[in-house]
């Protein structure tokens, strides 16, 4: 008897398990869905009912000047943002994974700190320091404070990636002649480029979405999407932000998406060639 | 970067073998070379994050003139007034309450999901996982606005509660301390949801199924073997929870009303508003003296390899 009712008690925990996980789903995903519905809405206000289908909000948009400035603005800062990352953070693991050097601990806990310290508090310290040697806020040092903010992101990645690369691979080449910057580029790099292409995607949204951080780092005048977004907020909740919205998630969702199908299509492509790599 | 000694080994001879061909004065994995290589990050992390926070901790004892303008005078005054003005206590204590009941909050919901995910025989388990991640894509001031369109006035949820006439005017959901603490539920779950996962991922099932075998109901496999194993993970959920939470702006000013207003934003009001550095300075040291005070003691207990992991390493 109590062996079946252990059972039955058995199938409700998990049933709680999965009712609370699709609880937490929709909570995640409601909100959002919300949003890309109310973007089409015909109505003069920004919130339900639906009153009819509409792109006038998106045409308004399209003719809101300060919009597709700060657009423009985040998205090149975030493709050189996500470029240079991508450049320091695989050579920055290649270094914490292949060798041993005094202070290597130090540093690879140093890299994922800004990862963990408030924003806000790099934010203000960055501040404090250009403020005390007298610079200007300029546009380098946003996309410096940006690289700062998705480096240890994009080490984890890379370094995740590295660990699992044999070193005899580099080697083997070095010892056939290759110099070291074409066993690197020929042999290490292509094993790699899973990790360089996540790294890239992941530091371009971080880049693309900081809000906090740009705040403060910010040029006077210039405005990211984000803090476009925060400024427009502060004046009334029109559903033309909405519109934005659903354009902002399109790019964020969109551009990791198809990245990943195309580093799908070319693994599939490259396979054919290459030696099956060892899990170790 | 676990290697077997026989590999080990051998690696011993290839060196000795390489450093010969590498013509004596750099050895293959020479220090000097990885120094050139992390020279840029290490550059990065010197003048954008040890330098600021050691100037910003010298501007704490500047005195404040006037808005905009302070001089090197030393002085403790910031300090002064930090410690003995209630307001300034009165704001850590409510960010850290925030911060922690945003964190338990994300344990309890958090852990049910990622228990789900591992235990699950759904073949496409990895469109779970995924659902989990394109949040993280999603821009967070669009995720956080979003909730007035569920708890606004005109949100869903008024707004079904009208047409079904269970209410006759729309209930303020929004701009108040449980408004605040949604949003951060919902921008911080899926941190909590990954790390308590990745934990689990690392359990060797065999040991469950040894339990089970052994008599255990599969209630007792989980309080006995499963939650022990997964807690690394869910402690190192906490910690990011909270640290996140503690820190946010934008969460209080979107969904939340002066009141709500966490210590970021009295940090923010306090350098772009009042344009008061030194003070702004001292909140934001105090800020991080803090929660780094929690980061310490977990890694005093856990280390940092689990913080790691779940960061996406």
């Amino acid at each position: 008897m109590s062996g079946t009712r252990r059972k039955e008690e058995g199938r409700w925990a998990w049933r709680l398990t999965g009712f609370v996980t699709l609880c937490v789903y929709i909570f995640m995903f409601a909100p959002i869905v919300a949003t890309v519905i109310l973007s089409f809405n015909a109505s003069m206000f920004g919130g339900f009912p639906m009153t009819g289908f509409s792109l006038q909000w998106y045409a308004k948009l399209m003719n809101n000047d300060a919009v597709l400035t700060a657009f423009r603005t985040s998205l090149w800062i975030a493709l050189v943002t996500a470029v240079a990352t991508t450049a320091i953070g695989v050579v920055t693991a290649f270094a914490l994974v292949r060798f041993e050097f005094p202070g290597k601990q130090a540093l690879s806990t140093l890299v994922i700190l800004p990862a963990l310290v408030p924003e806000t508090i790099l934010g203000v310290g960055l501040l404090v320091l250009i403020k005390a040697i007298d610079q200007p806020r300029t546009m380098l040092l946003l996309v410096l404070g940006h690289i700062l903010l998705a480096v240890p992101y994009v080490v984890l990645i890379a370094q995740a990636r590295m660990v699992g690369i044999r070193r005899v691979y580099e080697e083997a080449a070095l010892s056939l002649g290759a110099s070291r910057f074409s066993s690197f580029r020929e042999i290490t790099l292509p094993l790699l480029i899973p990790a360089v292409v996540g790294g890239a995607l992941l530091a371009f949204t971080i880049s693309f979405d900081n809000t906090s951080a740009s705040l403060f780092w910010r040029p006077a005048g210039v405005e990211t999407m984000p803090t476009q977004i925060l400024s427009m907020l502060k004046i009334s909740i029109s559903p033309e932000i909405n519109a934005l919205g659903t354009v902002m998630i399109l790019v964020t969702v969109g551009i990791p998406l198809i990245g990943g199908l195309i580093l799908q299509s070319l693994t599939k492509l490259k396979r054919r060639g290459e030696p099956k790599e060892e899990v170790r | 970067m676990k290697q077997s000694s026989l590999w080990e080994h051998k690696r011993v001879e290839e060196d000795a073998y390489l450093r010969v061909r590498m013509n004596n004065r750099w050895t293959l994995y020479d220090p000097r070379l990885a120094w050139m290589l992390v020279a840029p990050v290490l550059l990065l992390l010197i003048f954008f994050l040890v330098l600021p926070i050691a100037v910003m901790a010298a501007y704490t004892f500047f005195t404040f003139v006037t808005a905009g303008v302070e001089t090197s005078a030393l002085t403790p005054a910031n300090w002064q007034e930090f410690f003995t003005d209630s307001y300034y206590s009165g704001f850590l204590l409510k960010t850290l309450r925030v911060g922690a009941i945003t964190a338990l909050l994300c344990g309890v919901l958090g852990y049910f999901p990622a228990y789900f995910i591992w235990a699950t025989s759904f073949r496409h388990k990895w469109l779970l996982l995924l659902l989990l991640i394109v949040p993280f894509w999603i821009s967070f001031t669009i995720r956080t606005f979003s909730w007035i369109n569920i708890l606004g006035e005109q949100g869903v949820i008024n707004v079904a509660l009208l047409k079904m006439g269970i209410i006759n005017e729309p209930l303020q959901m929004l701009y108040n301390e449980g408004a605040v603490i949604l949003g951060l539920l919902h921008f911080l779950l899926p941190y909590m949801i990954l790390n308590v996962y990745v934990s689990l991922e690392g359990i060797d099932r065999t040991l469950i199924a040894a339990a089970r075998s052994m008599g255990c109901t599969s209630a007792q496999a989980f309080r006995e073997v499963t939650l022990p194993l997964s807690l690394p993970g869910l402690a190192a959920g906490l910690l990011l929870c909270f640290v996140l939470a503690a820190g946010s702006y934008v969460t209080p000013q979107l969904l939340g009303s002066g009141r709500d207003a966490l210590f970021g934003n009295l940090i923010y009001d306090t350098i772009m508003g009042e344009l008061n550095w030194p003070m702004g300075a001292t909140l934001s040291i105090v800020l991080f003296v803090v929660l780094g005070f929690f980061a310490a003691i977990y890694t005093r207990y856990m280390g940092m390899s689990q913080i790691v992991k779940g960061l996406g390493g």
